[in-house]
């Protein structure tokens, strides 16, 4: 299993090759293809992200490793790409390491800066949820 | 008519967002401002600043005839009866908050407010509040499937009951003009009040608040090509008079002693403090330069772009136009079959189109419609036809990246 700076140095180098946002998007959009449907029973409102403007569900459990499993869903294409990039470098990782995710690459790729107020809420409180997560399992995961 | 140019006498226009030129299609919110509002703006700092009505000396003069001026501009404008039926608010949504205050003195249980399902929550959050302060009730005029006001219904609200009637001239999210002197007759039938938002209807038509008989009319400058954070309400003496004070303070007062104060007249009573002069003078720039583009000449213009709108948008496929009205502004609100609004939007926002996305301040509509929102492109004077086709070209772009 690739570290968490691996992948996200990765997602770092896919994003350099685009010059604009559009093709960012579309990057983006793609990603969202790549999200693992979300068993129909996982979206409740209890997994609703708050703080988002368009609907997005999160559910989390460990596995059997005691490693993170998400999944994830939302009723916007892009605001699914952007949960799925969100997971991308956490999924099947230990909790106390994603606790202590920084998330920084967000910025790097300019996201986090290119995003309006609100939408820049949205993306906070997806990566604040799943923080929240690896906080709370680690007490619980297996060491 | 409207010449090319025009769109020259906007500087704001002439940027790229995005690396594209910049396409604004989100008139509805908020007009860009000629060059000449702009100027009055500057104009006021380096020539006339100076507070209003107080100062006995030459600059406070100047500065209060230009500020009165706006006052006349604006009873003439709006075929007013008198200059004291104008009042100087924040905006549409506090001149709807000042009347609503006010009938907090005559409303009662047993007592009826109707509202329009498809108002903007300026008008109807304040009676929502005014209802609940006064246990009276509040009854919603529905929508029909097409977008009008639906008017048996209407009927059927009024009784004796009816204290006071809310509703918009212009639906900001629809765009379908209401029958406002039909609806105001009913409303005086019954013995009821009538109050108009007018916002989203005195950019783009010509409003007479005598022929049309409203009690109330609510406008902002800033959907008009003036500054934001001004706007007016007009309101019949009769009603002015006996409405209380919403604001205290200066300049509203006639005499003040320690506990008690007798309030100014007509329309001081209503303007407490230190008015937005700035823009007061501006907004009164804007309404000139209204006139001299020719409100009818704006009104054919729109209505020529909202027709080839139609006709550019009816070719993209799965798209949703929602609001049929036989009377309609110029507002283009649809969704696209299958995505979310917010996707469109943004895409097209990377494009440097600037439409708006989601309830438009009008969740009963959306719920109504049962959308989580829409794309709303709506137009001003200075829309061009390649603003349209730049929509639609934009919109098949992003259907591709979205599917």
């Amino acid at each position: 299993m690739a570290s968490i700076d691996d992948i996200t140095a990765d997602i770092v180098e896919d994003f350099e090759v685009f010059d604009n946002w559009m093709d960012k998007y579309e990057f983006i959009i793609d990603m969202s293809k790549s999200l693992a449907p979300m068993p129909a029973e996982k979206k409740q409102d209890i997994n609703l992200i708050k703080g988002c403007q368009s609907q997005v569900w999160l559910d989390v459990q460990l596995d059997d490793k005691g490693l993170m499993l998400c999944h994830a869903d939302a009723d916007a294409i892009i605001t699914k790409g952007m949960i799925a990039l969100l997971l991308k470098p956490v999924q099947g990782q230990k909790p106390a390491d994603v606790a202590a995710c920084t998330y920084d690459f967000l910025t790097t790729i300019g996201l986090s800066q290119h995003l309006s107020p609100t939408r820049a809420n949205g993306l906070l409180s997806m990566v604040k949820q799943i923080r929240m997560y690896g906080i709370a399992m680690q007490a619980t995961s297996l060491p | 008519m409207i010449n090319a140019s025009l769109v020259d006498q906007f500087p704001i226009l002439s940027q790229t967002v995005n690396g594209q030129p910049l396409v604004y299609l989100d008139n509805a919110a908020t007009t860009q401002k000629p060059a000449v509002v702009i100027a009055a703006i500057v104009d006021y700092y380096e020539r006339l600043n100076s507070n209003v009505h107080r100062g006995a000396h030459h600059l406070s003069q100047l500065s209060t005839d230009a500020f009165e001026l706006t006052r006349s501009k604006l009873q003439s404008h709006l075929h007013a009866a008198h200059e004291h039926e104008i009042i100087f608010t924040k905006g549409t949504t506090d001149s709807i908050n000042l009347v609503a205050h006010g009938f907090r003195s005559f409303l009662s249980e047993g007592d009826e407010i109707l509202v329009s399902e498809m108002a903007h929550h300026s008008n109807l959050v304040p009676w929502q509040i005014t209802a609940k302060l006064t246990g009276a009730t509040l009854r919603i005029i529905p929508m029909t499937p097409e977008g009008e006001m639906d008017l048996s219904a209407y009927e059927n609200l009024l009784s004796k009951h009816t204290k006071l009637v809310a509703f918009s001239h212009i639906s900001n999210a629809l765009g379908s003009i209401n029958p406002v002197k039909t609806l105001t007759d009913m409303a005086h039938a019954h013995g009821a009040a009538v109050l108009v938002d007018g916002a989203q209807a005195l950019p783009h038509t010509l409003v007479d608040v005598q022929d049309l008989g409203v009690d109330f009319y609510a406008a902002s400058a800033h959907k008009m090509y003036g500054p934001t954070g001004i706007g007016m309400l007009y309101g019949r003496s009769e009603w002015l008079n006996k409405l209380p004070p919403y604001q205290g303070g200066g300049e509203m007062i006639a005499e003040v002693s320690a506990t008690s104060s007798t309030y100014a007249d007509l329309p001081y009573k209503f303007e407490a403090g230190t008015p937005n002069i700035e823009a007061v003078i501006a907004w009164g720039t804007a309404i000139d330069w209204m006139n001299q583009v020719g409100i009818a000449n704006i009104e054919a213009h729109e209505t020529e772009l909202l027709a080839y709108g139609h006709q550019l948008l009816a070719e993209i496929p799965g798209l949703i136009l929602y609001g049929s009205p036989r009377h309609k502004a110029a507002v283009l609100s649809f969704n696209i079959d299958g995505l979310h609004p917010y996707d469109v939007g943004t895409l097209l926002d990377q494009m440097g189109i600037a439409v708006r996305t989601g309830q438009h301040c009008a969740q009963p509509i959306m719920t109504c419609l049962q959308v989580p929102g829409t794309i709303r492109a709506s137009l001003a004077v200075y829309t061009r036809r390649s603003d349209l086709e730049a929509l639609a070209s934009g919109l098949k772009r992003a259907i591709n990246a979205l599917t």
